[in-house]
């Protein structure tokens, strides 16, 4: 299953006009995400500050950080591709300048990176970009 | 005021709460949350403000006008408080920041009377201020800590929990009301059951001060705590109701100011019951919001209070019965204030967050009680709470709402 691209998604989202159709489309983007192992659903790989359960996995090639995330909140698993088509198969210097906020801005779902909502996308980014961090 | 023969008028409740008459996502508000924190009516929002704005002073300090005033009214709250849970005398209403600070003292307290071959007994459903708490307190004092179980439907194994007691349990700490499950714990029979195996009993009313009678005296209990917040009041205030008996030598819990009797380098000696508890400067202005928000709520007929929110906490029950794919979690027959819910498929995060793109505000996860969760091998639940400002019109306009979450996740 491809994920859209950052690109594509925030066109796909400047399509609809009410709540409703952008989070079915946050929702159906979640549910096609790709599940990760049950082996790598280890507490190391979990993603603290969040209402739902969040596991992280992330490997390098050729320079690049690639990454897979889960949750069993679709809603949050949804968020989690977004935030994954930005930053997939990204150089380390690429992921630490992106503008995250300004990302989610344009998607008119700034809500949801402000560190007070519970589900901790916030923690999500940050720990990616302390991965990209370690690995420059 | 006398009002104990009308009944309700909801909407003109509902007009003395300013934050509920506003629109959240372009829905108007449907406040479901009450078990977390109550809203606030104007005549608490105006004591608060009368406060700073006519007699802000320290209390029991200063000899002048305004410090005489701020004391009168911060000691007048004492005797609402004290009138409001009928306790024996205002001595025994302790100010604290809420009621996990209430149990804290007591457990801090208790933790250096405690032998290791001591007992204390809590059970299955606490909150973590109820759970942690004690906890903490036998691995300092190495006691044991028991956990009276619960049935599957939400409700207290009363047998085991009489079974667990013995002549070691020196300490109960049970809560009023479950916040998860909504259950009632018939508190009286649980402590009379208690002192007879001589242990103390300390009852966590967080859940159960907003939703009527409560009295202390009756219940037969030694401590009785509660958060301002949840009854109306402002946040940063809470009371722990002790006996006197009981109270009087209880371990010092801060130290400071105002709860001595005589200092010098080498020693201090405390001061009498209340102050002995209340170290430094209070909450003032919390204490005298407190006051307003009981008397406010002792203004309404509580009888009709009490019918008014079983008439909502039925028509929930019956909608929740009927809902496809719901189950209740927490089926007591006995049952204040809260409605727990799972939805088949759908986590209780994103029915959460659907809900309030709804303007339905309800709280979704553990409801600091993960080994509760454990227990009943939930990752959560949603829950929807009541306070007497919902309507029924609110219940309806919940379940709804949750129709078109249901089928957005489905
Ligand atoms: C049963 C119960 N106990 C204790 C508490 C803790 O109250 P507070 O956070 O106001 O101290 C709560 C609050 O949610 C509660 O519901």
């Amino acid at each position: 299953m491809n994920l859209p691209s950052s690109q594509e998604i925030i066109e796909d989202m400047a399509f609809f006009d009410d709540w409703e159709q952008r989070y079915q489309y946050i929702i159906d983007l979640g549910k096609s995400i790709p599940p990760i192992d049950e082996s790598l659903k280890t507490n190391e790989n979990l993603v603290r500050g969040c209402q739902s359960n969040v596991w992280l996995v992330s490997t390098e090639r050729d320079g690049k950080l690639q990454f897979q995330a889960d949750s069993d909140a679709v809603i949050v698993n949804g968020l989690l591709a977004l935030v994954i088509a930005v930053f997939n198969d990204k150089t380390m210097a690429k992921i630490l300048d992106f503008d995250i906020n300004g990302y989610f801005k344009a998607l008119d779902l700034e809500r949801h990176i402000t560190p007070t909502r519970g589900n901790g996308l916030q923690a999500i980014v940050a720990k990616i970009q302390a991965i990209a961090k370690t690995k420059m | 005021m006398n009002t104990s023969n009308s009944v309700l008028n909801i909407n003109e409740i509902r007009n003395q709460f300013p934050i509920l008459h506003q629109q959240i996502e372009g829905h108007p508000l449907v406040y479901l949350d009450n078990a977390a924190t109550t809203q606030k009516p104007q005549a608490v929002i105006q004591a608060i403000t009368d406060f700073y704005t006519q007699c802000n002073a320290n209390v029991h300090r200063g000899a002048h006008h305004l410090s005489d005033e701020a004391t009168r009214r911060y000691e007048k709250a004492r005797d609402t408080v004290a009138n409001f849970i009928h306790a024996h005398d205002r001595k025994e209403v302790i100010w604290t920041s809420g009621t996990t600070e209430g149990i804290n003292i007591i457990a801090n307290g208790m933790a250096q009377r405690l032998q290791s071959v001591d007992e204390v007994l809590v059970t299955e459903m606490e909150h973590h201020a109820n759970l942690v708490t004690w906890q903490q307190a036998c691995l300092r004092s190495g006691a044991t800590l028991k956990i009276a179980p619960i049935h599957d439907d939400g409700t207290l194994d009363t047998e085991a929990f009489a079974a667990l007691l013995s002549q070691k349990t020196k300490m109960v700490a049970l809560p009023h009301v479950s916040n998860a499950l909504g259950t009632v714990n018939p508190v009286k029979e649980l402590t009379a059951l208690s002192k007879e195996q001589g242990a103390l009993v300390l009852i966590d009313g967080a859940q159960s001060i907003a939703h009527g009678n409560v009295n202390v005296s009756d219940i037969g209990c030694d401590f009785y705590v509660f958060s301002g917040h949840k009854l109306f009041g402002p946040t940063g205030i809470g009371v722990l109701w002790g006996k006197e008996e009981v109270l009087q030598d209880w371990p010092v819990w801060q130290t400071g100011g105002e709860m001595i009797a005589t200092v010098t380098y080498e020693s201090a000696t405390w001061g009498e019951l209340p102050n002995r508890l209340e170290a430094g400067t209070p909450n003032i202005a919390g204490a005298i919001a407190l006051a307003a928000a009981i008397d406010w709520f002792t203004s309404l007929n509580l009888s009709a209070v009490q019918a008014h929110e079983q008439a909502l906490m039925a028509s929930a029950l019956e909608q929740a019965q009927a809902f496809e794919g719901l189950t209740i979690i927490g089926n007591a027959a006995n049952k204040m204030g809260v409605l727990s819910f799972i939805l088949q498929g759908c986590h209780p995060a994103d029915i959460g967050f659907l809900l309030d793109r709804q303007g339905i505000a309800i709280r979704t996860g553990d409801h600091c009680a993960q080994p509760l969760m454990r227990r009943l091998n939930l990752p959560g639940t949603a829950r929807a709470s009541f306070s007497v400002y919902n309507t029924l019109e609110e219940v309806d306009a919940l379940f709804i709402a949750l129709k078109k979450v249901q089928n957005m996740l489905a």
